[in-house]
């Protein structure tokens, strides 16, 4: 059986201060690890940055794809354990943006053994509402998103994917990575979208059992305060900061407070 | 310069041939044109002071959060997004967006002007092209089976080899989406002879899997109608020649062989059309290619000639016919194949004494290996008299 290449299948970058404590930034769906430029640049003198694509987005290797193992949140969990357990790092602080916050409860509470910390960014447990819960969508409106996103990809063209590397070492972001940043092969990006917009973790919260920072965004659609609060109200040892800014990215609307926020956290104030 | 049009930007605004807005940066709009008005069906005021996203459908904001706004914020624009928006009657109007983004000072964003396309039209035409491209990816799944299927078809499902010997075979598929044209059977003539081939059918897909079925039913036949394995191959060669008659010519190369159980052993008599010679991996370690280089192959040459030769398995001999794409496997960039230089020999003999399934389990690790050099597929069949244990 082949080994497989974790830095490759995931296109792992490391970047930073190899003293300082390790952060893993885990993107979320819709784009790729070059969402977090703008934090990374602010956390490498400091600490040792670890970012990487997820199968099926960004740059990671398109023949890891399969359409079982990503069909649910734990293939992405297993691949994020994979990757401590390959890179041996310990002692880490996984910082998971919207879906990924989801996949790094699940790693944590499966074997939180290289886990030191966690920080859920704009995390929701559960997108579609349920008795006593709003988690914001109703079933149709997911159907709705996995129609929008078949449109769009009509531009989608293996072609225009050619390969980035060392992206973050330049501080502003390339001519060819505007072409690419947010573009995802339509077959895996629909499984995808129903893996993070079908999930119900509310159960998994309870079991978290590291410190906890949520830290979610004044005005956020996809996951509003509501959620945010209820996912810190359910995770033993956490605590909830709210961003002031719109939208569900604060890596992009709101840089510097995101990097205060994670950096503030992992050093214990 | 003065165009004397000044006055017009008013006019050049409201009336654009496409729906425009300016929001500020938490999304409200502060700014709308009569057209934009006229596609949502919202009066001005309306439209003044709400998120521009919340015109969106629901499943539209979702993406915009996740792709449109991260896209419209690292780079300053966007083109040619597609979303649906909801008018005031509660319509969905598909519209193409295009937007940018002003800047203040510190590089954040000061104002959003979006403009709005009518994308009715583009959009049914676009719904057509996503279904042709399901349906394409149906048939191709549909057509994979049927490939799947009639190679099965054209393989058969079980070896009938004579008590004592030992047969397996092995059937590397290279594609999914095509058949091609190896064959291999065993199977008994009469009471003490055992009929065996092993073909290649040169081409691939439709009429191969024709040619190989007619080769197939014919060997068998003519196997029963005469004891002479030359003779079998000249009937074959006749029927290939006959119904290729009015098409291109289809022609193949095969071993035929006859198998005769003698003396704790086997007897086997073989002729071939132009195949590649069967290796003998002898029970004494040594491996060689039997005395069959030559023949002709069947189908295509007027008055076909084919080589005829006799080996005889003894206990722990086995003797593996198989087909040229295993020897034509490329094994570099280049032009470099698998058999270049012997391999084949030396990876025979590597591998003896033998049993006839532990030569195809080491067969089927090689193609492994190989990987994607084997463009082609790949029979194999090995033949085998095991020890028979002292009584």
């Amino acid at each position: 059986m082949a080994v497989v290449d974790v830095r490759t299948r995931n296109n792992v970058h490391i970047a930073g201060s190899d003293t300082g404590p390790t952060i893993v930034l885990a993107h979320g769906f819709g784009c790729d690890q070059n969402l977090w430029h703008r934090v990374t640049a602010q956390l490498t003198p400091n600490f040792n940055v670890v970012l990487f694509d997820h199968v099926g987005s960004g740059e990671s290797d398109p023949s890891a794809w399969d359409d079982q193992r990503y069909s649910t949140l734990d293939g992405y969990a297993q691949d994020i354990m994979e990757l401590l357990q390959d890179l041996d790092l310990h002692e880490v602080t996984f910082v998971g943006h919207s879906v990924a916050a989801m996949m790094g409860v699940l790693a944590v509470t499966t074997d939180a053994s290289r886990f030191a910390k966690l920080v859920l960014l704009a995390p929701s447990p559960r997108y579609v509402g349920d008795e006593g819960y709003r988690g914001g969508f109703s079933r149709a409106d997911i159907d709705e998103l996995l129609d929008s996103l078949e449109s769009n990809y009509l531009g989608w063209s293996r072609a225009m994917a050619p390969v980035i590397a060392g992206v973050f070492d330049r501080p502003e972001l390339t001519e060819e990575l505007a072409e690419t940043f947010c573009r995802a092969d339509p077959a895996c990006a629909r499984v995808f979208a129903r893996a993070t917009f079908l999930a119900d973790n509310r159960a998994d919260l309870a079991n978290v059992s590291i410190p906890t920072l949520v830290i979610d965004c004044a005005q956020d659609a996809i996951a509003p305060r509501e959620v945010g609060a209820y996912v810190q109200q359910h995770i033993p040892r956490s605590e909830l900061v709210t961003l002031e800014t719109i939208g569900h990215c604060p890596q992009l609307s709101a840089p510097d407070a995101t990097a205060q926020a994670i950096a503030a956290f992992v050093l214990g104030r | 310069m003065t165009t004397g049009l000044g006055a017009d930007a008013e006019d050049f605004f409201e009336s654009a041939p496409c729906g425009y807005l300016v929001a500020i940066p938490d999304r409200r709009i502060i700014k709308v044109n009569a057209a934009l008005e006229e596609l949502l069906g919202y009066q001005r005021k309306e439209l003044i002071g709400k998120p521009f996203t919340d015109l969106f459908t629901v499943g539209g904001r979702i993406h915009y959060e996740t792709h449109f706004d991260p896209l419209l914020r690292m780079h300053g624009q966007l083109a040619g997004i597609t979303v649906d928006l909801v008018t005031a009657a509660g319509q969905r109007l598909p519209v193409f967006l295009a937007a940018n983004a002003k800047f203040d000072g510190a590089g954040g964003q000061a104002l959003l002007r979006i403009t709005v396309l009518d994308a009715r039209g583009r959009r049914s035409y676009e719904r057509e092209l996503l279904e042709e491209r399901q349906r394409a990816e149906q048939e191709r799944a549909r057509a994979q089976t049927l490939a799947s299927t009639l190679q099965r078809s054209l393989l058969p499902p079980s070896l009938y080899p004579p008590e004592g010997l030992e047969a397996a075979a092995h059937y590397h598929a290279a594609s999914t989406d095509d058949v091609s044209g190896d064959f291999y059977d065993l199977f008994p003539l009469t009471h003490d002879r055992w009929g065996f081939f092993l073909g290649d059918v040169c081409g691939k897909g439709a009429t191969a899997a024709t040619v190989t079925s007619l080769t197939r039913y014919a060997l068998r036949s003519a196997a029963v109608f005469d004891e002479d394995p030359i003779a079998v191959l000249h009937n074959v060669d006749h029927v290939l020649k006959q119904s290729a008659a009015d098409d291109s010519p289809q022609f193949c190369t095969v071993i035929f062989g006859v198998i005769t159980p003698h003396d704790c052993g086997f007897n086997l008599h073989l002729a071939s059309g132009g195949h590649p010679p069967p290796l003998v991996l002898s029970a004494g370690g040594e491996a060689h290619y039997a005395d069959s280089v030559g023949g002709q192959p069947l189908g295509i040459v007027p008055n076909a000639t084919f080589v005829a030769t006799r080996i005889r398995l003894g206990e722990g001999d086995t003797l593996m016919l198989y087909s040229d794409d295993l020897t034509e496997a490329r094994t570099g960039t280049g032009t470099e194949r698998f058999d270049d230089d012997g391999a084949l020999l030396r990876f025979a003999a590597d591998h003896c004494p033998t049993a006839a399934s532990t030569i195809i389990d080491e067969i089927r690790a090689l193609l492994d290996d190989l990987g994607g050099g084997v463009e082609d597929d790949v029979a194999v069949l090995a033949l085998g008299a095991p020890y028979t244990p002292d009584p």
